[in-house]
């Protein structure tokens, strides 16, 4: 469940004007490669995405397209209306990137570490210091401003990480695989960072390959398998179309799960390896009767759109 | 191209303006500065100490056995010599190690060209810092020079100036070379290939005109051998219409690796 609680950082937000992502045909190779593929994709203002999908899916790729850091081969992008790569300097300049991996300056403190983004983002002298206390206010690391970035634990670089791609007040933030690597009581830190931030109306496109972090996150999901996008929606509604309301774990040796599937297959059900169980997809035959023993009643999940829509796991 | 949408093929990817804006130079430098307050007193230690051992053990050892070059005692040609060591060794390493570490191991230039910066803004505030760090650490020899006995002049105001276009051109290829090597232990190639040759064959240890001919022509090439006379020129007030020549070597080198530099970097920066 969100709350909107009150975000110390009040971005600029505009919800008039050109969406905030607008993406046609981008198609990317790298050798034989085709990272991305023909990708279509448009993300209104205020709301925050979810990327979902496998590592090579082709998340990375499609992100650092945005920022022109790779180029596409074919395709358009637009960036809050600016073409890009032709205009990608005034494109970054209204929109904040958080890296999956540390790129912190080590040896700069945290203080300056957001000094050196404010410059570069054109803050000017006057509101420099501002920004960067309310970027420190943020990331929760006032007390910590002095320190050097290579002494902070991982939580705490993740959260400079993001502070330090908000300094600005973007418009739009691109977030890559925001708590892959955290242990669970960070992440769930930062997702109360995400969630505040997007309650305070920043557009927020965020690549993931947590069903659970893109189910608590994202207005809308766009599922992503090969460099292409398969499907997009709420997650509610995503679940609701492919998946309906349940599924059915069924538990046994293997010889038995192997039996289920065949047995789903005869009757046309939808059905997954979960682990060590079979899931079905919806309900089970009425005219099974029993046969496999009692299922696990459960809520279909994303995870099980994704499995139905492209025979791949995300996680 | 294979794309079946005639709209994308209809549509090229067209790239930006490579329009230079000095907000972006200055929040680079500004960057540089912060990390050099941090350092300054190792590397002006380095800076000072090290001519002095040269001219210590080369002046006062080697000059024993050789008093004049001309009519310059050797403890002086050795002293303005040592200049564009200064230079070189400043630049170059810098640009090689500095440029390849932010690069590869910290992945600071892909965390800076993710805010309104290109790559070519990028190279070039990297390069005029590094270049502007050579010409001041450019001078220490001449401060060194002058403990042993270099009378000053006023066209020692000149070398500093003379530092900053060597170095900015050996910055530049020590970006480049970054930017072209697999990993940071090829460098050595570069090291004892490159940089100890152009360093050795420069006129900085013996004058070059009693060389044989093939040394003085590999001299001409040598944009180092062009600081150096450049340096002694200014230091002895003693122009001619050659100095023209040697800024000129000097800034076409320069410019001929801020092309190669910056098109190396936009290869390996952006995919």
């Amino acid at each position: 469940m969100r709350t909107a609680r009150p975000s110390p950082t009040l971005p600029r937000v505009t919800t008039v004007g050109p969406p905030a992502l607008r993406l046609r045909g981008v198609t990317k190779r790298f050798g034989d490669l085709l990272a991305v593929d023909h990708l279509d994709l448009d993300v209104p203002r205020g709301i925050c995405l979810g990327l979902l999908g496998p590592n090579g899916a082709g998340k990375s790729t499609t992100m650092r397209m945005v920022t022109a850091q790779v180029r596409q081969d074919a395709g358009t992008i637009e960036v809050l209306g600016h073409p890009v790569p032709h205009e990608a300097k005034q494109a970054r300049a209204r929109m904040g990137v958080v890296p999956q991996q540390d790129n912190l300056d080590g040896e700069l403190t945290v203080r300056q570490n957001l000094e050196v983004f404010g410059r570069l983002y054109r803050i000017p002298q006057r509101e420099l210091a501002d920004a960067v206390e309310r970027a420190l206010a943020l990331a929760q690391l006032v007390e910590r401003q002095h320190t050097t970035a290579e002494q902070l634990s991982g939580g705490m670089k993740r959260r400079l990480l993001i502070a330090r791609g908000l300094v600005h007040r973007p418009e739009l933030v691109l977030l890559d695989e925001p708590t892959v690597g955290l242990d669970p009581q960070v992440r769930s830190d930062m997702w109360g960072m995400i969630d505040a931030l997007r309650s305070g109306g920043v557009t927020i496109v965020m690549s993931t390959h947590y069903i659970e972090e893109a189910h608590r996150l994202a207005d809308e999901v766009a599922m992503m398998s090969h460099g292409r996008i398969v499907a997009t929606g709420a997650p509610q509604g995503l679940v609701a179309t492919h998946a309906g309301p349940v599924a059915h774990e069924f538990y046994g040796p293997p010889a038995r799960l192997a039996e289920v599937e065949a047995a789903a297959d005869a009757a046309g059900v939808a059905h997954r390896r979960t682990g060590p169980s079979v899931s079905l997809i919806g309900h089970p035959p009425p005219e099974w009767d029993g046969r496999f023993g009692d299922p696990v009643r459960r809520e279909a999940t994303l995870e099980d759109v994704f499995v139905l829509l492209t025979g791949e796991a995300v996680e | 191209m294979t794309s079946t949408t005639t709209a994308v093929r209809d549509d090229p990817v067209t790239e930006p303006t490579r329009a230079i804006e000095p907000a972006a130079l200055r929040a680079v430098w500004h960057r540089e500065w912060t990390l050099f307050v941090r350092y300054w007193r190792s590397t002006s230690f380095a800076a000072l100490v090290e001519p002095l051992v040269y001219l210590f053990a080369f002046g006062v050892g080697f000059g024993s056995l050789v008093a004049f070059v001309g009519d310059v005692p050797y403890v002086q040609f050795l002293g303005t010599g040592i200049v564009a060591s200064a230079v070189l060794f400043t630049s170059v390493f810098t640009g090689m190690f500095t440029t390849f570490v932010r690069r590869v191991f910290q992945r600071t230039y892909d965390a800076l060209l993710a805010a309104p910066i290109d790559v070519h803004e990028l190279v070039l505030a990297e390069a005029v810092w590094i270049a502007a760090k050579a010409g001041v650490y450019g001078c220490a020899p001449l401060l060194a020079a002058m403990l042993f006995g270099l009378p000053p002049t006023w066209g020692m105001l000149l070398v500093p100036a003379i530092g900053f276009l060597t170095g900015l051109g050996f910055a530049l290829f020590g970006i480049l070379t970054s930017a072209v090597v697999p990993t940071i232990d090829s460098f050595n190639y570069i090291t004892s290939g490159v940089v100890t040759p152009l360093f050795l064959v420069s006129g900085t240890f013996f004058p070059l005109d009693t060389a044989p001919a093939w040394m003085q022509v590999l001299a001409w090439v040598n944009p180092l051998y062009h600081c150096v006379q450049l340096v002694r020129d200014a230091v002895f007030v003693d122009f001619g219409w050659v100095d023209l020549v040697h800024i000129g070597v000097l800034a076409g080198f320069a410019a001929l690796m801020a092309v190669l530099a910056i098109r190396q970097m936009r290869r390996r920066l952006i995919g």
